[in-house]
């Protein structure tokens, strides 16, 4: 059976003295912007290499062009000592290099093991059943916990990474590239991948993985390949470094990573959120019986695997978004309540309601990349005053001051904003929210994609509203971030709310348990029938 | 291309790369534009001197004498631009929307059917200055509701604006052949003719000797209301708005449903005053082709100044000065319509493909590379 397959068989013991990859010089430039400048990076097989760097930095960049999305306007590429020439994926395949992404390609109505063989043109005649047996083989190998026959919309987002990795393992890769891999997993499920790469490294594959997780590098990696603003800073050996090294080199500089937490001042119930209950249009349910209050002078953060219905929350609250159930906001000016269910954006304003919201998708949701700050600021305010006509003068004297107190690089007020850096881009759209003084903020992800300096300017702004009396609701990521900057910590499953907790006290895997805690259909079905 | 990379000596780059530019300085895309229009030149040349075997320098001065020749020739090119132009304005804030209102056409004649229907049945009943009065507002009228049809079922339901609008097209013509039919002097003959030519009831006064000058300045101020409408009003606001992103819209409180519909009434009042001036002011009468397919040139007038009202007095310029020099070779060379389609064809190509040139930077590979 395995004569005419000699693309699955395990590899031979692989060369470790010659580099797996070997990276000279490699420049890539798009328009104005240099992606990578100079950068030059070796792993060997039976080693895993991190790739650090900050959002930005050119790490995926450089990792696309091994896989042959991208091609290096400068430099040399090396597999297994020899210099390519990768034009396309195809090629990448034939040097047994396989990337998986940070989206997943998959057809969510085939299950595992038709994903994992499809478009792969076989000898002979094709046989599904033993397909699946090569899957489980490989599974068995390495430690993976997968039902080659499970559909992939039954399956939990790590079995999707799992069926990602197979994949590339299935046609023969010895080259792995990992792109943020644990970005989407939770703790424990982290864990458990890092004990399959582990397995990986140890039978002879190199492995590189993108990061910006400074506790991942360290506790996974062999050696550390550091890149700062798309230059190559330093490659180190995981073992003779530590955080504050590797930041330091990451970001250029030295920084301090303090995010100060004051106590609420007399905290009082702002927004009081009962049995909301949100389904979409097959009748799923996203959101399921969900209650919570938000305090005034305080920091409700949001934690969960991302998609579990932290987006339909938010938009329920600024009504974008129909639910069953009560939203109360208890106006501090009138004391009165009002139910903000079903109301529009611009009814809610009408209550008086000063709610400010940082969503998720920043240039398709909170601005308009093709209009200048300006234009973007007024967004909020056009409608101020009787006039049929724009009135352009407060909008940029707010803009400049956005501008200066934020320090935003711009060349002017009448740059669009899709012109700036992702960084730029969420203090244009935190500064306009804030503008308003809000009593309630709401923020989705606000730091996704920013560099250190940048996420710390955002956790100031967060806390100056907090401090100001702001109800101040943050759906996060990062589990350290939100233990350091929260006061109580909300964690949503699957659409409903496993438990709040005190931010103080919290640890990282209790909050870890609690994202996984309502999972129906994907977490406790690792059942192994291989 | 797919040759085996792994072979020595095969080292090469892919022979050039595309990459998306991110801003470009304004004169540099003029001067894009500009080679563009001169490159469009030298090749219809050639391509008229193969057919035709004619001096290309030739061609061109007839270009010009059919266009700028004599003083009616340049009056009916003000004519025919300022017609483009008056629908070319009325379909921008749809596309500045993203509203894909490709039923000018249909609003056009709507307009102009109400204009006609008016001028055969108040003809000779009511004092002038009122039958001008009614009748715009009547073609305003019409121009609006044939256009809102398709933008509230749009609002409301999603349907296709596409769709909708072309279906639209089809029923206007429909409409106006029945009545054209219906009102055909002499019986039977299914042509209209010149309404009311004795008494010339209904027709736009002419402003001194000039035939069209009250056309062209009713087409400036529309345009130049468009303008400003557009730019600093908050209706052009949020028209902006919803068609960079509905999502944003939605987010900041704009009503959407609300926006579409208004703009599209707009839109299609600014049709029926297009189909008024074509009736009243141009034909003094009324056919399937009064609109004459300008409301699909006037896409890509509208498009090709980036829906700005004034830059679209230029792009309307070019296309009318091509059609009115393109038509003049044809018949002076003794050649049929289509050769003039051809020039006017192979220059617009140039135009729109220009535009690629300020959009992508074509890198070439670097002779260094090659050397390995």
């Amino acid at each position: 059976m395995e004569a005419n397959t000699a693309n699955y068989a395990e590899p031979a013991a692989a060369d470790r003295s010659v580099p797996a990859i070997h990276l000279e010089h490699i420049t890539k430039r798009f328009g104005a912007v240099t992606a990578n400048d100079d950068v030059s990076l070796t792993v060997y097989h039976g080693e895993i290499l991190s790739i650090l760097g900050e959002n930005g930095s050119g790490k995926t960049t450089l990792m696309n062009m091994i896989s042959g999305i991208y091609y290096p306007d400068h430099g040399k590429i090396f597999v297994d000592g020899e210099e390519v020439v990768i034009r396309s994926p195809k090629d990448a395949f034939r040097y047994k290099i396989g990337m998986i992404h940070q989206h997943f390609k998959l057809v969510d109505i085939f299950t595992a093991t038709e994903n994992i063989v499809l478009g792969l043109k076989e000898e002979g005649r094709f046989s599904l059943k033993r397909a699946a047996g090569r899957v489980r083989k490989i599974c068995n190998r390495y430690g993976f916990d997968l039902d080659p026959n499970k559909k992939i919309y039954e399956m939990s987002v790590s079995e999707k990474q799992t069926v990602e990795i197979i994949k590339v393992l299935y046609r023969g890769a010895d080259i792995l590239i990992l792109d943020e891999p644990t970005a989407v997993l939770t703790p424990q499920e982290a864990q458990k991948l890092f004990a399959v790469l582990r397995r990986m490294r140890d039978a002879g594959k190199a492995i590189i993985i993108i990061t910006h997780k400074l506790h991942e590098v360290l506790s996974l990696s062999d050696q550390v390949t550091v890149l700062c603003k798309g230059r190559y800073a330093g490659t180190v050996n995981t073992a003779e470094t530590n955080e504050s090294q590797l930041t330091e080199m990451m970001v250029g500089r030295k920084v301090t990573l303090n995010i100060d937490r004051s106590e609420p001042k007399n905290p009082t119930d702002r927004l009081i959120v009962k049995g909301i209950t949100c389904k979409n249009r097959e009748g799923a349910e996203l959101l399921h019986n969900v209650s919570f209050t938000a305090r005034s002078g305080e920091i409700l953060g949001i934690a969960g695997i991302a998609g579990s219905g932290q987006r339909e929350l938010l938009e329920a609250i600024a009504g974008l978004q129909h639910v069953d159930g009560q939203i109360l906001y208890l106006n501090p000016s009138t004391n009165q309540s009002d139910d903000l269910r079903d109301k529009t954006p611009e009814q809610i304003r009408e209550l008086g309601v000063r709610l400010s919201f940082v969503p998720e998708d920043r240039l398709g949701m909170g601005l308009v990349g093709n209009m200048d700050i300006v234009d973007n600021i007024m967004l909020r305010s056009y409608k101020k005053g009787r006039s049929i006509f724009l009135e352009r003068k407060a909008p940029k004297s707010l803009a400049e001051k956005i501008i200066r107190d934020l320090e935003v690089v711009t060349p002017s007020t009448a740059t669009p904003v899709r012109r700036l850096s992702g960084g730029n881009v969420q203090k244009v759209l935190v500064g306009r929210e804030i503008a308003a003084a809000p009593t309630v903020l709401m923020a989705a992800y606000p730091v996704r994609g920013l560099d250190i300096n940048a996420s710390f300017t955002i956790y100031n702004l967060l806390n100056r509203q907090k401090e100001s009396g702001a109800a101040v609701i943050f759906v996060g990521e990062d589990l350290d971030v939100l233990i350091e900057l929260c006061d109580r910590i909300m964690v949503i499953s699957s659409g409903r709310i496993s438990g709040i907790v005190d931010a103080r006290t919290a640890t990282k895997e209790q909050i870890g348990l609690m994202m996984t805690q309502n999972t129906a259909e994907g977490g406790e079905s690792h059942g192994s029938r291989a | 291309m797919a040759a085996e990379p792994k072979q020595k000596g095969q080292i090469k780059e892919p022979l050039f790369h595309i990459t998306k530019r991110d801003s470009i300085a304004w004169q540099k895309a003029w001067l894009i534009r500009i080679g563009a229009i001169l490159f469009a030149l030298v090749f219809s040349g050639i391509v008229s001197f193969l057919l035709t075997k004619e001096n290309p320098l030739s061609i061109y001065a007839t270009m010009l004498d059919g266009a700028f020749g004599t003083e009616r020739r340049v009056w009916n090119l003000m004519q025919s631009l300022a017609m483009l132009l008056c629908v070319s304005v009325a379909v921008t804030p749809a596309f500045k929307m993203r509203f894909w209102n490709i039923g000018a056409e249909g609003q056009v004649l709507a307009g102009g059917l109400a204009t006609a229907a008016c001028m055969i049945l108040f003809g000779n009943k009511l004092p002038s200055p009122l039958l001008l009065l009614v009748m715009l507002i009547v073609s305003i009228a019409a121009g609006a509701v044939w256009a809102v049809i398709p933008a509230f079922f749009r609002a409301h339901w999603q349907t296709n604006e596409t769709l909708f609008t072309l279906m639209m097209n089809y029923i206007a013509i429909q409409l106006v052949s029945f009545f054209v039919y219906k009102w055909s002097v002499p019986k039977g003959s299914g042509q209209v003719g010149i309404i009311n030519r004795a008494t010339h009831a209904g027709w736009l006064p002419t402003l001194g000797k000039y035939e069209y000058l009250l056309n062209i300045l009713i087409v400036l101020l529309v345009t130049v209301t468009m303008f400003v409408y557009l730019k600093y009003s908050k209706h052009g606001y949020e028209i902006t708005v919803v068609g960079e992103s509905e999502n944003t819209a939605r987010y900041i409180g704009i009503p959407v449903k609300k926006v579409i519909i208004r703009t599209m009434l707009i839109s299609g009042a600014v049709c029926g005053i297009a189909g008024f001036l074509l009736v009243s002011g141009t034909d003094h009468t009324i056919s399937r082709d009064t609109a004459g397919g300008r409301s699909f040139t006037a896409i890509m007038v509208s498009w090709l100044a980036k829906f700005n009202p004034i830059f679209m007095v230029l792009t309307s310029f070019l296309l009318a000065f091509l059609d009115k020099g393109a038509s003049q070779v044809s018949t002076q060379l003794g050649l049929n319509k289509s050769f003039s389609d051809i020039i006017t064809g192979i220059i617009i190509f140039f135009i729109i493909g220009c535009e690629f040139f300020i959009q992508y930077k074509v890198q070439f590979r670097e002779k260094e590379a090659k050397a390995s």
